[in-house]
């Protein structure tokens, strides 16, 4: 039972550093300029939302910082040290919730832990039951994927991406998906789980809404090629509720800003 | 449970307009002969053990062949998904042997083997082998390339991925040819037995072909009803509970 607790003991959160990432990708007829010379520092525990409309680079970098992709020129260092491919410190949820349909919602949360080395097939259970209970989900171990909702699907896969308890927790979209209701319900988890498991989070959305809502700050990105063009500090109490009129102000801001660096010469008119 | 009478009064209607036709005497007995006669013929094949032994042999050539296809089939079907030099080499070469109807291995078969049992294997392990690679092949590159993605972050390596992953996500499809690699086994097998006459084990293919040179057509479709019996048995038995299990866990049954 010691074994337990120590393995569901919060781990410290990692530092990011992310230092002049350029991205390009070629295709045969094609180079997509995807990241140019992207900086960004994210401190331990932060809450950082990446935002920018469809083909700002967002998830690429976010895909950098998870070691899936190496960057052309650049590097990302985790705690200082450089990041040369993926690893179970810096865990990934998508948009879809890529949980495995062979298994059941026990067996993909386990997916993980069983790789990870000095645990007991019992421990696993343990820790997978404390996860599932985590996000709720304790009364589905035994349920398909198939049979669950959207929004219990991204439930699970948050399970599955904590269970190995990383100290980095990257989201690519996980909301995107779903309907307004149930998104608002995980707006809420997921500020709840992070005070309670200490993570550092990098969620990549293009909502700016979702962004001011869930970011400690939120980074603004502008695409062709991708480009840092500002970061913004949300500082409003937690839990923040997606309808408040504080939230309202503060994506505003951000919404106008993104338009300016979208169409310069437009919101110049529009001012 | 109300589906039983159905499924019993289609074949019973069956039988009945089979009996209609020979009690019509449009062609001679010799050429279609009555449901009781193929019915005599076949308990008494079945009493002096001739149609036991037959589909003895039948099967152990029909397993042993299918089993070594199987066996060298899913390999090469995941080689040729995973590397592009076996893509182009191997995988072009098992989708064009594919295309070729087993039968026509059987005069390479002879002319090699001779009138032996090898000729069998050779020809029914032809029939199965290239069809399990084009569908393990096809099921591997249906694989959602984020299943592997999740993996590789939660720190699966390439094996792993492959065996615990990769594999799995496949499976509908694997299952779906390792069924038809069933059959085109089935068939090739059918084919081999028929023209490749051997005294090492007459199968049921064997009965066949004698069955037409002594004119015996209660016996040719005696057989014919057992081949089929055969066939319908290996899909219920060996495959129904692997696409029921599939079917389950993935969703994709029919409401």
């Amino acid at each position: 039972m010691m074994a337990i607790r120590d393995e569901l003991q919060n781990v410290a959160p990692e530092k990011l550093t992310v230092e002049g990432v350029s991205k390009w990708f070629r295709t045969r007829h094609v180079v997509v300029h995807a990241l140019d010379n992207v900086s960004l520092n994210v401190r331990e525990g932060e809450f950082v939302c990446l935002v920018g409309p469809s083909g700002c680079g967002k998830s690429t970098l976010l895909n950098i910082i998870a070691g899936l992709e190496i960057p052309d020129s650049g590097r990302v260092l985790a705690d200082g040290k450089p990041v040369t491919g993926p690893g179970r410190e810096r865990m990934m949820m998508f948009q879809e919730s890529a949980l495995f349909p062979w298994l059941d919602v026990m067996s993909n949360v386990l997916f993980g832990l069983r790789l990870k080395p000095n645990l007991t097939r019992k421990e696993r259970r343990e820790v997978a039951k404390y996860y599932l209970h985590l996000v709720g989900l304790d009364k589905f171990m035994q349920a398909n994927i198939h049979e669950l909702s959207g929004g219990m699907k991204q439930r699970v896969a948050l399970a599955r991406a904590l269970a190995p308890n990383p100290r980095v927790l990257l989201m690519d979209e996980p909301f995107a998906a779903l309907d307004a209701l149930t998104r608002e319900q995980l707006y809420g988890d997921i500020q709840r789980i992070w005070e309670e498991r200490k993570k550092t989070i990098v969620f990549v959305t293009h909502n700016v809404r979702e962004a001011a809502c869930l970011g400690d700050r939120v980074v603004l990105f502008s695409p062709h090629p991708g480009r840092i063009q500002e970061k913004f500090i949300v500082d409003l109490p937690r839990p923040r509720d997606i309808n408040s009129v504080d939230l309202a102000q503060y994506s505003t801001e951000i919404t106008r800003a993104l338009k300016r660096h979208l169409n310069p010469d437009l919101a110049e008119v529009a001012e | 449970m109300k589906r039983w009478p159905f499924v019993i009064g289609f074949f019973a209607l069956l039988l009945g307009i089979w009996e209609m036709l020979v009690r019509m005497k449009i062609w001679s007995p010799v050429l279609l002969p009555s449901p009781l006669s193929v019915g005599s013929y076949l308990v008494g094949a079945l009493q002096d053990g001739t149609l036991e032994q037959a589909s003895m042999v039948t099967m152990r050539r029909l397993l042993a062949g299918y089993a070594l296809g199987l066996l060298f089939g899913l390999p090469l079907g995941l080689v040729t998904a995973r590397f592009k030099l076996c893509e182009d080499t191997l995988g072009v070469l098992a989708l064009g042997l594919q295309t070729l109807p087993s039968v026509c291995w059987v005069p390479l078969a002879l002319l090699w083997f001779g009138q032996t049992e090898s000729a069998m294997l050779f020809v029914v392990i032809m029939g199965t082998l290239w069809s399990v690679i084009i569908a393990t092949d096809n099921g591997v590159r249906t694989v959602p390339p984020i299943y592997a993605r999740a993996a590789r972050t939660m720190g699966a390596k390439q094996l792993y991925t492959w065996v615990k992953v990769i594999v799995p996500a496949s499976l509908p499809y694997i299952v779906g040819g390792m069924k038809q690699g069933w059959a085109f086994a089935w068939r090739s097998l059918m084919a081999a037995e028929i023209f490749v006459t051997i005294l090492t084990g007459f199968g049921l293919g064997h009965l066949l072909q004698y069955g037409r040179e002594l004119q015996a057509m209660d016996q040719v479709i005696g057989i014919m009803l057992v081949i089929i019996l055969i066939g319908l048995l290996a899909d219920k038995i060996l495959f129904s509970p692997w696409e029921r299990f599939l079917h389950r866990r993935w969703g994709t049954e029919k409401a």
